[in-house]
């Protein structure tokens, strides 16, 4: 076979490699998350602070009282549309908000903060993304709710709607602080 | 008994559809004209059975036929019947049925209009259409029947999903499949071409207009699916990289790049095995775009119910269609004899750089659509993964594409001239320049990085305008000349005019409409106002009314502008009785330069909150698509594709010859 040849193969040898990926994708329920990280404490980390007077946040912030993780960025349409909630969450002392600023350029994140309102307590900026892949975040936004011991009970993905906000984040977090 | 009816049609278009897929292959392997001859009636039957099928289902829908499951499922008898017809295809089953029905139209369409062709190539495309026919169509019967009976009948159904019920949606599917579906007649012209081992000039013109019409429905289904999201899904964007918008985005890529490449073939009798390839490719991808979201390989918002079953049925027949027809080209494209040389700087070489480009953009686009399954990670709802990652990579893909598109209708075949090309743009970058200016002084203020993206936009606009007065030798000769000129430019030539020119209008509104814009979240009660863009918003009142079947939260806005009454706009919210969800219906106030456009959130404690944007130059992202979409009908139009049957030159027996020996 020549080299022209080969080059002609090419297109099925890339298809049929895809191919076996999808094969191996069927089997698994694409809403489905794995949750390794449920109930085991918080991954090791420490992230510097986003804003000058907000701090930033580490593991060893964890622990001591029920405390929602807000992974956001400022490019992530449907953090706008959740921020109000989250807004609301933290403003009524329902639960205080640490957020996990998510392959953010820092001016960028600052300026969506300065437009929109801060609500976090503490802001972690991961600029690369690493201490994402060790929560589990699959994209943004994603929700984190971690008990008094500083475990990650409860994960949801994608937009916080309000019925999601009555319906199951509220109602775990009271039973948390109730714990 | 109607659905039986239509159960029993779609049974009888199968074997049709097998009978045509066998006996013309064959009849045009031996050579027997009755054989060959059989594929044309087979068509027009495959055609006509479908359709019965198709107005069985519908039927189904419009008399609310709750004992037909897939009825009960998305269906509701208070539902308006427009979304009752809609319906039809807004759920698994039906939307297949439609696949194959426009599978089936493209069909009878070549049989008809195919007059021209040879005879042994006209029974293969119509054979290689009824194979693709024969997988869907036995996918259809054996996983997703849309006929299945339910006993006991239920007293009513369960509604179709709020946010399809919305008259965008009800027009895009059919759109976006006839774009889908149109790229397989391109991908049966290619298999044949493949089979019979020979590929021309005739050829390249018989597969363009096929390709046009498959082009011009993408660009409309897709912006249909863009305009859907932009006002439907509330979040003021257009466009957010989801995997089920790259999916119709990756063929329009790859047939954006066919239609530049098939001219190449046509007038120059080279790259054909390039045009081949993206003939099978462009085609391929419609499939893993139309499938894959069914499988449960990937989700989205538009995700149809999955089910593992049907997801392996999906991947063999997938694997079977673009499997063979690559193994296919592995074996005979290399055969293939490639024609005239030509230099880099000439027409040819700007046709081959748009396609690097394309195609590299096509691959992108794949890449990030994949990326998340191939480490395993998939998305669960409306989640905003990739939009850096594709920003990134795409943008710089598109930049150099749109300034090449400027230069490459000034470049001569086989040898362009750069110096003389850039001559005579002299006044184009002129006024691309001034234009940049005045765009820097309106904008002054807002992101810079716009005034780039305008810049660009002038450039094409400007340059697509230089090399049409330079056609019609504006300026140089009396007037009167010049419009005659314009006047016996061939269609086709004002198609690649307004359709560049169209490209130039949209990428300035999608500048506009992502850098440009303006926002405000913030709650508001009756009575209170909130500036946006220099327009004064003030909520008057909420009112709760009743739809058909939902009920809508509706509030006021009196905007105005320097203390004057602007507009009143009213934005809903609205809640379905069925499944009990909810959707949003921005207002949307629109004029030539920009939209003003507001959405009402929840309430706490009497205050709602309220999302209002100001989006500059997003009238100018559809105004500039409907463009692009006339040019396409233009060429279409064009009567070197309509008339005089090409011949088809003598062709050496060499080429003739299967390259299996080898």
């Amino acid at each position: 076979m020549s080299f022209r040849h080969i080059l002609y193969l090419l297109p099925l040898l890339v298809f049929l490699g895809m191919s076996v990926y999808f094969a191996l994708g069927l089997g698994k329920d694409p809403s489905e998350l794995p949750s390794a990280l449920i109930n085991k404490p918080v991954p090791e980390f420490d992230l510097p602070p986003l804003l000058e007077d907000i701090p930033g946040m580490a593991a060893a912030d964890f622990g001591g009282e029920v405390v929602m993780v807000n992974v956001f960025a400022s490019w992530c349409v449907p953090c706008r549309a959740e921020h109000p909630l989250i807004t609301r969450l933290a403003d009524e002392g329902i639960v205080p908000v640490y957020g996990l600023n998510w392959k953010n350029e820092k001016a960028d994140a600052k300026a969506w903060l300065n437009e929109l309102g801060n609500p976090y307590t503490r802001i972690g900026w991961d600029l690369s993304g690493r201490v994402g892949i060790d929560w589990g975040v699959y994209g943004v936004p994603e929700t984190y709710i971690i008990d008094k011991q500083g475990r990650i009970r409860y994960k949801h993905v994608g937009p916080i709607f309000r019925q999601v906000l009555n319906e199951s984040l509220i109602p775990i977090i009271q039973e948390l602080q109730a714990e | 008994m109607i659905a039986e009816l239509g159960h029993f049609a779609l049974v009888l278009t199968f074997m049709v559809a097998l009978a045509q897929s066998i006996i013309p292959m064959v009849g045009a392997a031996r050579g027997d004209a009755r054989m060959m001859a059989m594929a044309e009636p087979a068509a027009a039957a495959q055609l006509a059975l479908i359709l019965v099928a198709f107005g069985a289902l519908t039927y189904s829908y419009v008399v609310s036929d709750f004992s037909v499951f897939n009825v009960v499922s998305n269906s509701h008898s208070l539902k308006p019947m427009l979304y009752k017809i809609s319906g039809v295809w807004g759920n698994h089953e039906g939307s297949l049925l439609l696949w194959v029905l426009i599978l089936a139209l493209y069909g009878g369409l070549v049989a008809l209009f195919g007059g021209n062709l040879p005879p042994a190539l006209k029974a293969r495309v119509l054979a290689v259409q009824a194979i693709i026919a024969v997988g869907f169509l036995a996918f259809m019967l054996l996983t997703s029947n849309p006929f299945e009976r339910i006993f006991p009948v239920p007293a009513d159904g369960n509604d179709l999903n709020p946010l399809l019920q919305d008259p965008g949606l009800a027009f895009h599917p059919p759109m976006l499949y006839a774009g889908y579906v149109g790229l397989s007649t391109a991908f049966s012209f290619a298999v044949a071409a493949l089979i019979e081992g020979k590929v021309d000039a005739a050829w390249a013109r018989w597969v363009r207009p096929w390709t046009l019409a498959a082009w011009g429905f993408l660009t409309g289904g897709i912006v249909l699916g863009s305009w859907w999201a932009y006002y439907e899904l509330g979040w003021g964007g257009f466009w957010f990289w989801d995997p089920v918008e790259n999916a119709s985005f990756m063929p329009w890529l790859v047939a954006t790049a066919l239609l530049h490449s098939a001219i190449v073939v046509e007038k120059r009798d080279t790259l054909k095995s390039w045009t081949i390839l993206l003939a099978i490719v462009g085609f391929s991808l419609s499939l893993i775009g139309t499938f894959l979201v069914r499988s449960g390989v990937l989700t989205s918002v538009h995700a149809f119910a999955t089910d593992p079953e049907r997801g392996l049925f999906i991947l063999f027949l997938l694997v079977a269609a673009i499997g063979g027809s690559l193994a296919l080209f592995a074996w005979r494209a290399p055969s293939m004899q490639g024609g005239g040389l030509f230099r880099p700087i000439s027409r040819e070489g700007g046709l081959v750089l748009n396609n690097l480009l394309l195609s590299t953009a096509a691959a992108t686009v794949l890449l990030g659509t994949l990326y998340p399954l191939f480490l395993d990670v998939l998305e669960a709802g409306k989640v905003s993964v990739g939009a850096p990652f594709f920003n990134a990579t795409f943008v710089p893909l598109m930049v150099p594409l749109v300034v090449a598109a400027g230069f490459g209708p000034m470049l001569a075949w086989k040898r362009g001239d750069l110096m003389g090309a850039l001559q005579r743009l002299k006044f184009a970058a002129l006024a691309t320049l001034a234009l940049a200016i005045f765009a820097a002084w309106l904008s002054w203020g807002l992101e810079a990085l716009g005034v780039a993206g305008i810049a660009l936009a002038a450039w094409l606009g400007c340059a697509t305008l230089a090399a049409l007065a330079e056609r019609i030798g504006l300026g140089r000769v009396p007037l009167s000349t010049s419009l005659q000129r314009a006047g016996g430019l061939p269609r086709s030539a004002w198609g690649m005019t307004v359709t560049h020119f169209g490209l130039a209008v949209t990428i300035a509104g999608i500048t506009g409409a992502s850098l440009w814009r303006t926002e405000a979240i913030q709650e508001m009660k009756p009575g209170e106002s909130v500036n946006v863009a220099g327009y004064e918003f003030t909520l008057d009142k909420v009112e709760n009314l009743r739809g058909p079947n939902y009920f809508i939260e509706r509030g006021t806005f009196t905007v105005r502008l320097d203390g004057e009454v602007y507009t009143v706009m009213d934005p809903e919210k609205r809640k379905y009785f069925v499944q009990q969800r909810e959707t949003t219906e921005a207002a949307i106030h629109t004029t030539f330069m920009k939209d003003l456009y507001a959405v009402l959130g929840d309430e706490t404690n009497g205050a709602w909150v309220t999302r209002i944007y100001h989006n500059p130059l997003v009238p100018w992202m559809w105004i500039g698509t409907l463009l692009m979409i006339l040019g396409g009908v233009l060429s279409l139009s064009d009567r070197r594709l309509r008339v005089g049957a090409p011949k088809r030159h003598a062709v050496p027996a060499a080429a003739v010859q299967p390259a299996g020996a080898e």
